[in-house]
């Protein structure tokens, strides 16, 4: 009653965007699709929400074909696009009366779905959709996808460019409804927003790198990980890079990520190296992986 | 059904919040019908003539004088030499030049024949054509009168052979430009109005990322089809309405035929229009495709109505290919209708190729818009 995907293929003239993809999003799970732009997340919502058709390979949504039976995934399913894509000239009532017309529902029989989420954008019901701000319009969006009770919930990107307060808020509805036994399926490039899903699948290039729940995908980080920080950023990076013991060094905020192809690495070796090149202010400390290292490593 | 009310309700909602639509939808039009019905006039009026007496005689200046006396000429002046009148010409002070040979009086009573030299500005050829005519009458009349003149002097061969051709202009009597244009441009209105806005409606629902959303709702094709081109169908009927009480008011054109028949028959004719929209809405991404495309057919279909030119002087693959023209049939429905009070029967051919158009753009416009790529 999930997602099932199964050798899913699809290509654009000569460019692959998906590459054979396989997994299962369990009924009930807030599953992520975690990667960069253009790794081929929004060509897999538009197959699952049977807007395009795969080359290859076989998918059910909610239990049904994505091909043979399409018209009932249009029931059943809700679909937030990356883009805010309702109409900016209709207001926030009028949106919601729209979608739920076409979905042969009225605002009032599914009510209490949305209830949570439309009672912060009520008092602006008049208000014209274009006139709202960022995350007014998600909220907005999020309605009008879950006013016909969708059995499965597709958001592509929900919360790229929404400031950082709306981008939590957002979050803690999505688990509010994934309570009320609707599956979510959600893409985005922000690592830590990986870290509140059930499940999350690691995309790139057309190809899912791994699948399991944030945690096993932090601890399966294979090496020590160290953070490093010197005066020189810029000239940091480069040393680290010419560096013979250098497995991987890569910004992370204000530090340098790095890890050591010598199973004995010794910190101080690394800081013996640094001074040797003129590095002032050196720190090189120990540090847990999260899942954007887990992603650096596999994507390497 | 009642999705499609609510689908034709929020467009309707969306055209009326368009602050800079409205005024196009609705009042450039009328602008246009008024501004167009007045100026877009066939006749050639206000020629400028001269003249190069050679002659200089009695018959030469009633000659002139009769030039004078027509409305269409601006007797500008009489040029010493032709050389004069040549640069003249050239500099676009004078459009027909008339010269009259010396002995022009005597040749004409001593031999009864005489040769005038014209010269007309052909840069517009049309008008050039119209001068000719004009010209040729005012010289037959001359002529007629002069034979006249000399049969009473006693000259017994030269019989009057007077035949005088009194046309009579059905439909539009006094051959008033207006009483064919107005209809006319009144269609091209309708048509222009029409075409354009459903042409850019669906590719904008395309451009703003609405159309993706509402592709993975259950709604119908059909329904969301005629939930988007029946405001547009409603709002062509009004301009119609609105054009035809300014002919009725301003131009006061006649209306003999069938009200009621001129707006049956605009409805398969806006069918057809919005069919053609809807397909080229669907072939297109942007709005700005769409508009260039749509001016593209409009423009042919604007200049090979029979409007502005007769098919019949076309030549045959052209007028093959007016066939495919709707708004040829709208002119002559139209025309025919409004002032020869046309019945059903005698429209007949042009509704059953409207309809067939209808059935046709619409067929084509429901089948190659997919809700899946």
């Amino acid at each position: 009653m999930g997602i099932s995907v199964k050798n899913i293929s699809k290509s654009y003239d000569k460019v692959m965007a998906l590459k054979d993809i396989s997994f299962e999003v369990k009924p009930g799970e807030l599953f992520g699709l975690i990667g960069p732009d253009g790794a081929g997340k929004t060509t897999l919502f538009r197959i699952l929400t049977t807007l395009l058709i795969a080359d290859k390979g076989e998918a059910t949504v909610a239990g049904y074909n994505v091909i043979k039976e399409y018209k009932s995934i249009r029931n059943h399913v809700g679909y937030m696009p990356g883009r805010f894509s309702l109409y900016q000239d209709l207001t926030v009532e009028e949106n919601l009366n729209f979608f739920a017309t076409i979905f042969g529902t009225t605002i009032q029989e599914n009510y209490d779905l949305i209830k949570e989420i439309y009672v912060q954008i009520e008092p602006f019901k008049d208000r014209r959709a274009g006139k709202l701000s960022g995350g007014m319009k998600q909220k907005l969006a999020l309605s009008c996808a879950l006013i016909h009770k969708p059995k499965v919930l597709f958001l592509d990107e929900p919360t790229t460019g929404v400031d950082p307060v709306s981008r939590k808020e957002f979050w803690e509805m999505l688990k509010r409804l994934q309570k009320k036994g609707i599956t979510i399926l959600v893409s985005t490039p922000y690592m830590d927003e990986a870290a509140l899903c059930d499940r999350i699948a690691l995309i790139q290039n057309g190809n899912i790198l791994e699948i399991d729940t944030p945690e096993v995908i932090k601890n399966s980080f294979p090496k020590t990980l160290f953070k490093v920080k010197a005066a020189e950023t810029f000239k940091l990076i480069q040393d680290l890079g010419s560096y013979e013991l250098t497995h991987s060094a890569y910004p992370f905020g204000e530090y340098i990520h790095f890890t050591s192809n010598n199973v004995d690495f010794n910190a101080k070796d690394l800081v013996q190296y640094l001074e040797s090149n003129g590095h002032t202010d050196i720190e090189v400390n120990e540090t847990a992986p999260t899942i954007e290292d887990t992603f650096m490593e596999l994507s390497k | 059904m009642n999705i499609i009310r609510y689908i034709i309700q929020k467009e309707f909602r969306q055209i009326f919040r368009n602050k800079a639509m409205l005024p196009i939808i609705f009042i450039m039009p009328m602008i246009q019908l008024i501004i167009l019905s007045n100026a877009a006039t066939f006749e050639v009026n206000n020629i400028k003539f001269g003249y190069i007496d050679n002659d200089k005689t009695s018959f030469s200046r009633e000659l002139v004088e009769k030039f004078n006396a027509s409305t269409y000429f601006n007797v500008l002046s009489d040029y010493p030499t032709a050389k004069s009148a040549k640069s003249a010409m050239l500099n676009g002070e004078v459009d027909v030049v008339l010269e009259i040979p010396q002995y022009f009086s005597r040749d004409l009573i001593k031999e009864k024949k005489s040769d005038l030299s014209l010269t007309i500005n052909a840069i517009d050829g049309a008008a050039a054509g119209v001068e000719n005519v004009y010209v040729s009458q005012i010289v037959q009349q001359f002529n007629s009168k002069i034979r006249v003149g000399l049969m009473l002097l006693g000259t017994p061969e030269a019989q009057p052979q007077l035949i005088e051709t009194i046309p009579l202009f059905w439909y539009n009597e006094t051959l008033n430009y207006k009483t064919f244009m107005v209809p006319g441009i009144l269609v091209l209105l309708v048509t222009m109005i029409t075409l354009f806005l459903s042409g850019m409606n669906v590719v904008r629902e395309k451009e703003i990322g609405t159309l993706e959303q509402i592709n993975v709702t259950p709604i119908k094709k059909h329904q969301f089809i005629i939930g988007k081109l029946f405001p547009f169908l409603i709002l062509g009927l009004v301009l119609l309405t609105v054009g035809l009480i300014i002919a009725k008011l301003i131009f006061n054109i006649p209306m003999v035929g069938s009200i009621l028949l001129m707006y049956g028959y605009t409805i398969i004719y806006i069918l057809v229009i919005l069919g053609i929209g809807l397909f080229i809405s669907n072939y297109t991404d942007t709005q700005q495709q769409a508009m260039f495309i749509a001016w593209f057919f409009m423009v042919i279909f604007i200049l090979m109505s029979g409007l502005f030119t007769p098919i019949e002087s076309m030549p045959e693959w052209a007028q093959i290919l007016t066939e495919f023209n709707p708004i040829k049939y709208f002119v002559q429905v139209m025309r025919m209708v409004m002032l020869k009070g046309a019945g059903i029967s005698d429209i007949f051919p042009q509704v059953l190729k409207t309809l067939l158009y209808a059935i046709v753009m619409n067929g084509l416009a429901v089948w190659s818009y997919k809700k899946v790529n």
